[in-house]
């Protein structure tokens, strides 16, 4: 590899051809203010349009200056990156972005969090000149289930479009028009609904403002937790509590799941409960149904496969626009946040004698598509949803912070019964590869009948894109494939519909980390080794619970004994079970 | 099923598919299809991104971000004289705003507009690269040089406009 030598604030440094200058000053520890810039080094994207020219740097005999971060470096090149000229010129492109910016900070849902703010602070902007004489862009507001866009606040980074296009081949999002009329929209500007957006929220994950955010549940759940007819309950998914702790000062993979309890339980939910637990039964049902595609495999009957998992509700978005014809290879089996709501609003409802009606079902989770999937038809009962609200990990800490607590300050304590009981098999669905391992975890000792003396599954375990392991199941090669990021979940979907793919059982999640990187999680801004904590948090609480796989969880025994029979019986079937709708974009024509 | 706006005739997207097949489906032509795409239909509706997108395998959204970032490309059917006036620097300079205000005043169009009779369209474009004729004005595939606003109820006139 060649080496070039090079200065940067009088220091020298030595880095290989064809680094950027941006990426050669950090390797000196020289931080350069960015903003439409974004390296996600573990996915190997990087954004870098060289659009909002905050990283410019002054290069010695270039009459201009240079963005920093799409600048190759040159051997003997000499840089500054804080030369009055530079700051200068990063200042008033600032201004000239912030002169077509809303001034509503105070009340914008990304306030404190947000990279332009940010920037504003640090270079002291506290005049935008020439503002009266300057135009503002107006858009319309974009609401969906899910996602809020606010284009009046896009600076045009296109991260977003990055991270739907590159990352996600979803397509949802491209940047339209030109000049100032230009913004990131789907296509012919249709309402993000209308678009195949899957609502992964990777967009929202990395917008740098106020352009892309949730929609904010909250407001209704304070008004379900302060009506005294209701009976609230909550469900938290397993990566949350591997991420919470992140937006109250702890470090990265630092699991919080006792204290997150005494907190959710002090903001006034009558009954503190886990999705993990749900995950459990969602492995009853799904492994039951992978084994008996498998034994119709062994015997030579005609049966598909690979079987697909169907926990995240991005990827069925993503397969029921993109993979129509595909529709029969995923699992049936719903998700975990929506068999917790089907068994809480029958059985649980049941047990505490509470009609439907009077039950409020709210779950914390990673992930923005939640909040599309509990409104989602085939999850309602005569117009109620098993699941009322969907609450993102972010979403949660506001709500703690607005109560005026801390979550440092909790103690720790355990979740309700009967619906909080879990194994380390549910903990793990929050990363990638755990729902599969804990697929492989109950399917091998029922297919087996024998113990499963070692259930750690390392050839599972990782951070690579895609991956593929085999596991011994008493002579049978179970061959698994496993995906995170939609743009990876493609590749092993091709590989289906050419025929080609050998695998048995594939899961997919459509983040990039799966649920611990997912659209709701506090922002990591790129650092990928946040995500590899998060799920070494995981992991960690795993390793930790006395009861590891799912067919053992006491409370799954008892709720098959005493409410659904055996997996896939009918009720389970009923209430623990779905089908997929065919979301293609059809091209019709006349005569 | 979501189902696309406007049906497009059979024989028209069977022409488009063509198009795409004879540029080897490749999503690196997505200019060059989306050039023959307008030639043959004059604009390019929704139905029209659509079928390109599926052939080239190119996401819609940046089909109809590429369409509404070349002034070239229109969704709007352009009249059977299409005007363009140049509004680049030079022709800026040397009055072509003018020009193009009296094209507005006689035709009753904006910029981007088709006559509902459909005979004239009104559109702005930059730089044809004859800085030298500022300012100038194109009709279908004529040039007009050194153009100015009384000479413009002439030029309309040489294609049948009796306004």
């Amino acid at each position: 590899m060649d080496f070039v030598k090079l200065i940067i604030d009088n220091k020298q440094v030595e880095v290989p051809a064809g680094t950027t200058i941006y990426k050669a000053a950090h390797q000196l520890g020289i931080e350069i203010p960015v903003l439409c810039y974004m390296n996600l080094e573990h996915m190997n994207i990087e954004n870098k349009p060289a659009g909002c020219r905050i990283c410019v740097v002054e290069v010695e005999g270039r009459r201009n200056l240079a963005p920093s971060c799409s600048t190759d470096v040159v051997e003997g090149m000499v840089v500054r990156t804080n030369t009055m000229r530079v700051l200068n010129a990063r200042r008033t492109v600032l201004e000239f972005i912030l002169s077509d910016h809303p001034k509503d900070c105070l009340v914008c849902p990304k306030s404190g969090n947000c990279e332009l703010q940010d920037l504003a602070v640090k270079m002291g902007v506290r005049k935008i000149h020439n503002e009266e004489i300057s135009q503002m862009s107006s858009y319309r507001v974009d609401y969906s289930p899910s996602i809020i866009r606010d284009l009046d606040k896009c600076v045009m980074c296109r991260r977003c479009e990055t991270m739907c296009n590159d990352v996600q081949t979803v397509g949802a999002l491209h940047a339209v028009n030109r000049g100032f009329m230009s913004v990131v929209a789907p296509a012919f500007e249709m309402d993000l609904v209308k678009s195949t957006c899957t609502y992964c929220g990777q967009c929202v994950a990395v917008c740098p403002t106020g352009a892309l955010a949730e929609v904010d549940n909250t407001p209704q759940l304070i008004r379900a937790l302060s009506d005294t007819k209701k009976t609230v309950i909550v469900q938290t998914a397993p990566a949350v509590r591997a991420a919470l702790g992140e937006e109250f000062g702890y470090p990265a993979g630092t699991s919080v799941t006792g204290k997150m309890v005494a907190a959710l339980r002090r903001l006034g939910f009558d009954y503190v409960f886990d999705t993990d637990f749900a995950a459990d039964l969602t492995i009853m049902e799904e492994g039951t149904e992978l084994l008996g595609r498998l034994e119709k495999h062994l015997k030579g009957e005609p049966v598909k496969l690979p079987i697909l998992t169907s926990c995240c509700p991005s990827w069925v978005n993503f397969f029921e626009q993109q993979y129509p014809d595909m529709l029969d290879i995923p699992s049936t089996a719903r998700s975990p946040q929506q068999m917790f709501g089907a068994i809480a609003k029958t059985y649980f409802a049941d047990k505490i004698n509470v009609k439907r009606e009077d039950l409020i079902v709210v779950s914390i989770m990673p992930c923005l598509a939640k909040k599309y999937e509990c409104q989602r038809e085939e999850f309602k009962t005569d117009g109620n949803p098993d699941v009322d609200y969907s609450i993102s990990t972010r979403e949660l800490a506001h709500l703690i912070k607005e109560a005026n607590m801390d979550l440092r300050n909790m103690p720790d304590e355990d979740f309700d019964n009967p619906l909080g009981e879990s194994t380390g098999a549910g903990v793990i669905f929050g990363t990638t590869g755990g729902v599969i391992e804990a697929a492989v975890r109950t399917a091998y000792e029922v297919f087996t009948k024998k113990k499963l003396e070692k259930v750690d599954f390392q050839q599972l375990r990782g951070m690579e894109g895609i991956r593929s392991a085999s596991v011994d199941i008493d002579g049978f090669e179970l061959k698994i494939g496993i995906a995170h990021g939609l743009g990876n979940a493609r590749k092993l979907l091709e590989d289906i519909r050419a025929g080609k793919s050998e695998y048995h059982a594939i899961e997919i999640m459509a983040c990039p980390g799966g649920c611990v990187g997912g659209g709701g999680q506090p922002l990591h801004h790129g650092h990928s080794e946040i995500l590899q904590k998060r799920a070494a948090a995981l992991y960690r609480e795993d390793a930790e619970k006395p009861i590891r796989k799912s067919h053992d969880n006491p409370m799954i025994i008892e709720l098959y004994e005493k409410f659904l029979g055996h997996p896939m019986s009918e009720k389970a079937h009923h209430l623990l079970h779905t089908h997929y709708v065919d979301k293609a974009t059809v091209i019709k024509t006349i005569e | 099923m979501a189902e696309s706006k406007v049906a497009l005739k059979r024989a028209d997207k069977e022409k488009l598919v063509e198009v795409c097949r004879e540029f080897n489906n490749k999503p690196g032509e997505l200019i060059n299809v989306l050039h023959r795409a307008q030639n043959i239909f004059g604009y390019l509706p929704a139905e029209v991104q659509e079928v390109i997108a599926s052939e080239l395998n190119v996401a819609l959204a940046k089909v109809y971000g590429v369409v509404t970032f070349y002034s070239y490309f229109t969704m709007i059917p352009r009249g059977k004289y299409p005007i363009s006036v140049c509004t680049g620097t030079a022709c800026y300079v040397r009055g072509a705003e003018k020009v193009l205000d009296e094209f507005k005043r006689l035709l009753k169009l904006e910029v981007g507009e088709t006559a509902a009779d459909g005979v004239f369209s009104l559109n702005c474009l930059r730089c044809v690269g004859a800085c030298g004729l500022a300012p100038v004005v194109l009709v279908g595939e004529k040039t007009y040089g050194r153009v100015s606003s009384d000479q413009v109820r002439k030029i309309l006139e040489e294609y049948g406009y009796e306004g």
